[in-house]
C-alpha cells in the first residue's frame, strides 16, 4: 500500500469505468478534472470499506453515488465533481487518521462514509471538530443524529431505532403477545432491540426475555434451545452477514420456524438470501426498502444500476444514490458555490427527495424521515407486504438541534 | 429447567465441544509436538470451508468436497512445511508468529480472489438432512448428531496413531526430547513434515465438516483460532487427550454460561481458563512449561 496519489486525466469514460477501479484497496486515488470556467470541481471524499467483511456494501454505496453523478452528466447542482476514495477497512482504530487525511491532505469539500458504526462515529467527531460536511450513507448508530448531531452532518440511511420501532406494532397486530428477542451484545444490536421493545410495549406486547450473545459469535444452539423452552408467540431478532445466515438456518434446522414465527430487522435477510435458501422462507422483516418496491423512481434506479454494474441494486446502492441526490440539492441551492455553507445546509435540510425507497425528507437532526416497509421472504426475494409505518421520524434523543 | 431441556443443552454443549476438539486437535499437534505457533490455523479452517463450498458447488457431492478439501490442505501443508516452517523449528516464537500471521493475510487474500467475500452455505449429504423431534417445538438436526459421531471417530484415529503405531512413537519421542531422538538416529525430521501437514488438514477438515451448519464467511476462522488456543492451553500443550478434555469443558461452559449467566457469557470460558491455569499452570493434562 502506498500513499502516492494516483493521477490521471478524468474523462467521461474513466467515470463510467470507475466501478472497475473501485476495488483499488487502501489506495487514495483522485481523478482531477481539467479546470473549467466555473473553477475547481467539487471534491467528494468517499471513505468506505472497499475490503473486508463490508466490502460489498461499500462497493454498492460507491456505485450508487457514482451512478447518480453520471446521470447528472458528471455534475452535482450544476458543478463538476471529482472523487477521492479511501478504504476504511471497517477499522475504527484507523478511522480518525483516514478521515484526517481526506480533510487535511486531500482537502475534500465533503466526505461520504461509511458502513461500520464505530468508524462512522470517529468520522463524526472529526467532522464536528473541523466543521467538514459529512454524509453518512449507512451506519445506523443512533448517536450520529442524536447527542452527536451537528448542522454539517447528514444521514441518507437510517438510525438503528427507525426500522425496528414500527415492528413492535406489526407484531402486536399479528396477535403476538409474548415475544423473545435475540441479538449480538453490541451497540447496534442493543439499539435495534431497544427500539423494537419500545414499539412493542407501547402496542401492548411483552418482551419475556432478551437473549444476547457476544459479537460476533455464531454458536446459537444454546439460545435456540432456550427459545424452544420459553415457547414465546414469536421471536424478534437482529443479526447481519454471516451471523444472520447461520442464525436463520439454525432456527429452521431446529424446527422452530414451524411453530414460532421469526421476525427481524431487515438486515436479517438482506444480501444473505442466497446463502439462507429455503430456511428464510416466510421470515418477516421491516426496513426502509424492499427489493420489489413498486414506484417509478425505484424501477428506473434498478434498471440503471443493472445497466451500469450488471448487478441487482439493493438498499446500500440506494443509500449511496441518495447521498448524491442530497448533495445535488444542496449545491443546486447555492448554484454550486459550496462556500455559502449555511445556505447549502438549509437547502439540504429542506430537501424532499423522490428516492427509490419512496418519499424522503430530513428531520431537524438531519436523519431521514421515511417509510418503513414490512417485507416477507418469498422465492429468495424480500417481497413488499405493506407500509409498516409511513414517514417514520427518529426521536433524535439528545440532539440539541431539535430544541 | 426440566430434565429434558437440561439434556438437550448438555447435548448442545458436548456437540460444540467435539467440534472444538476437531479444530483444536490439529493445533495441539503442531504446537505441542513441533513447538510451532501456527496463527494461521483459523485461516486454514476458513479455507477448508470455502474449498468445501467450491468443490460441492461444482461436483454436487459433499463427500468429494470432504476428500478433496482435506487432500488439497494436506498438500498445502506439506509445501508450506518444506518451504517455510522447517526453517523455524526451535527458533524464537516471535519468528513463527510473524510467519503465520503473514500466512493469514496471504490466505485471506487468496480467498478474496478465488471465492470473493460473499456468505455461502453448503448442503449436508442427503441422508443426513433430516431432523429428530425432541420436544413439541424443538427438533435436532441429524447432521449435528453425525458430526458428534464423526468427531469421535477422528479423535479415536488420532489416539490410535499416536499411542499404538510406530510413527506415533517417533512423534512422542520427538516431542519429549528432540535432540536425543535425533542423536539416536530416529527420523524425527521426516515425520515432522507429516505432522505439520496433518495439523493443517485437520483444521481444514474442521472447516469442511462444520460448513453445513456454520455457513461459510470471510471472518469465520478468527474466533475459532482463539477458541482453539484456549482449548490447547486449557488441556495442556501437546496433549491430545488434554485437548479433548479442554474442548468438552469449553463447550459445556459456553453452552451453560449462555443459559444461566447470559451477561457473563462473553468471558465465561476465559474465566474457566484462568481458574484452571491457577490450579494447574501447565494445563489439565500438560507436563511441560507453557
Amino acid at each position: 500500500m502506498t500513499d502516492d496519489t494516483l493521477k490521471s486525466a478524468f474523462t467521461r469514460r474513466t467515470l463510467l469505468s470507475g466501478a472497475a477501479t473501485v476495488g483499488a484497496a487502501g489506495l487514495v486515488s483522485s481523478f482531477p478534472r481539467p479546470a473549467i470556467a466555473q473553477g475547481a470541481p467539487y471534491k467528494v471524499g468517499l471513505m468506505l470499506p472497499y475490503t473486508g467483511t463490508f466490502a460489498k456494501l461499500g462497493q454498492f454505496i460507491d456505485q450508487g453515488m457514482r451512478l447518480y453523478v453520471e446521470q447528472k452528466g458528471g455534475k452535482l447542482g450544476g458543478r463538476n465533481v471529482t472523487f477521492v476514495q479511501i478504504d476504511d477497512e471497517s477499522k475504527p482504530e484507523t478511522a480518525t487518521d483516514n478521515m484526517n487525511r481526506l480533510v487535511g491532505r486531500e482537502k475534500v469539500d465533503v466526505v461520504v462514509g461509511t458502513v461500520h458504526s464505530g468508524v462512522a462515529m470517529a468520522m463524526v467527531k472529526v467532522a464536528r471538530d473541523t466543521n467538514t460536511m459529512l454524509i453518512i450513507p449507512n451506519a445506523g448508530a443512533n448517536d450520529a443524529t442524536g447527542p452527536q448531531c451537528a448542522p454539517n452532518i447528514f444521514r441518507t440511511s437510517f438510525s438503528n431505532w427507525q426500522p425496528c420501532f414500527p415492528m413492535g406494532k406489526v407484531m402486536a397486530d399479528a396477535g403476538h403477545k409474548n415475544v423473545v428477542t435475540i441479538t449480538w451484545r453490541y451497540t447496534a444490536g442493543q439499539e435495534m432491540v431497544g427500539a423494537f421493545k419500545e414499539g412493542f410495549t407501547a402496542a401492548g406486547g411483552k418482551v419475556v426475555e432478551e437473549l444476547a450473545l457476544p459479537f460476533p459469535e455464531v454458536e446459537f444452539q444454546a439460545l435456540i434451545t432456550r427459545i424452544a423452552t420459553l415457547k414465546p408467540d414469536a421471536v424478534f431478532s437482529f443479526f447481519a452477514g454471516g451471523g444472520a445466515v447461520k442464525f436463520v438456518k439454525d432456527y429452521a434446522a431446529a424446527g422452530l420456524n414451524k411453530t414460532i414465527p421469526l421476525y427481524g430487522a431487515g438486515f436479517l435477510t438482506d444480501g444473505t438470501l442466497e446463502a439462507q435458501g429455503a430456511a428464510a422462507d416466510g421470515i418477516k422483516t421491516t426496513l426502509h426498502y424492499a427489493d420489489d418496491l413498486d414506484n417509478p423512481a425505484n424501477r428506473a434506479f434498478l434498471a440503471a444500476f443493472k445497466q451500469k454494474t450488471n448487478q441487482d441494486g439493493d438498499i446500500y446502492a440506494v443509500q449511496g444514490y441518495d447521498a448524491g441526490a442530497l448533495l445535488d440539492i444542496g449545491l443546486g441551492g447555492v448554484s454550486g458555490d459550496a462556500a455559502a455553507r449555511d445556505k447549502m445546509i438549509a437547502a439540504m435540510a429542506a430537501a424532499k427527495i423522490d428516492s427509490p425507497r419512496g418519499p424522503m425528507s430530513f428531520n431537524k437532526a438531519h436523519n431521514p424521515v421515511q417509510n418503513i416497509y414490512l417485507r416477507e421472504v418469498r422465492n429468495g426475494k424480500n417481497a413488499y407486504v405493506s407500509v409498516a409505518q409511513a414517514n417514520v421520524d427518529d426521536p433524535a434523543r439528545g440532539c440539541r438541534m431539535t430544541a | 429447567m426440566d430434565l429434558l431441556t437440561f439434556g438437550v443443552q448438555l447435548l448442545n454443549g458436548v456437540q460444540y465441544g467435539l467440534v472444538l476438539f476437531l479444530v483444536a486437535s490439529g493445533l495441539t499437534l503442531v504446537f505441542g509436538i513441533l513447538g510451532v505457533i501456527n496463527l494461521a490455523h483459523g485461516a486454514f479452517y476458513m479455507l477448508g470451508a470455502y474449498l468445501a463450498y467450491w468443490i460441492a458447488k461444482y461436483t454436487g457431492s459433499f463427500w468429494i468436497a470432504l476428500v478433496g478439501g482435506v487432500g488439497i490442505s494436506f498438500l498445502a501443508g506439506m509445501l508450506l512445511e518444506n518451504i517455510f516452517v522447517r526453517r523455524l523449528y526451535g527458533r524464537d516464537h516471535l519468528a513463527q508468529v510473524l510467519l503465520s500471521f503473514g500466512l493469514i493475510l496471504v490466505i485471506d487474500e487468496i480467498r478474496q480472489i478465488a471465492f470473493g467475500k460473499d456468505v455461502h452455505s453448503v448442503a449436508p449429504p442427503a441422508f443426513l438432512q433430516g431432523s429428530i423431534q425432541l420436544t413439541d417445538v424443538l427438533s435436532y438436526p441429524v447432521y449435528r448428531l453425525a458430526i458428534c459421531v464423526f468427531c469421535l471417530i477422528v479423535a479415536a484415529a488420532i489416539f490410535y496413531v499416536i499411542r499404538q503405531t510406530r510413527i506415533g512413537m517417533i512423534v512422542r519421542a520427538g516431542a519429549e526430547n528432540r535432540q536425543m531422538t535425533r542423536a539416536l538416529g530416529i527420523p524425527f525430521d521426516k515425520v515432522n513434515r507429516y505432522v505439520f501437514a496433518v495439523g493443517i488438514a485437520l483444521a481444514a477438515l474442521g472447516g469442511i465438516v462444520i460448513a453445513p451448519i456454520s455457513t461459510v464467511f470471510p471472518g469465520m476462522g478468527d474466533h475459532m483460532l482463539i477458541l482453539s488456543f484456549v482449548v490447547v492451553v486449557l488441556g495442556g500443550i501437546g496433549s491430545v487427550a488434554g485437548a479433548a478434555v479442554g474442548a468438552l469443558m469449553i463447550g459445556l461452559t459456553d453452552t451453560f454460561g449462555k443459559v444461566f449467566f447470559p451477561t457473563f457469557s462473553s468471558f465465561s470460558i476465559y474465566l474457566l481458563m484462568a481458574l484452571v491455569l491457577l490450579w494447574r499452570p501447565n494445563g489439565i493434562l500438560g507436563q511441560r512449561e507453557v
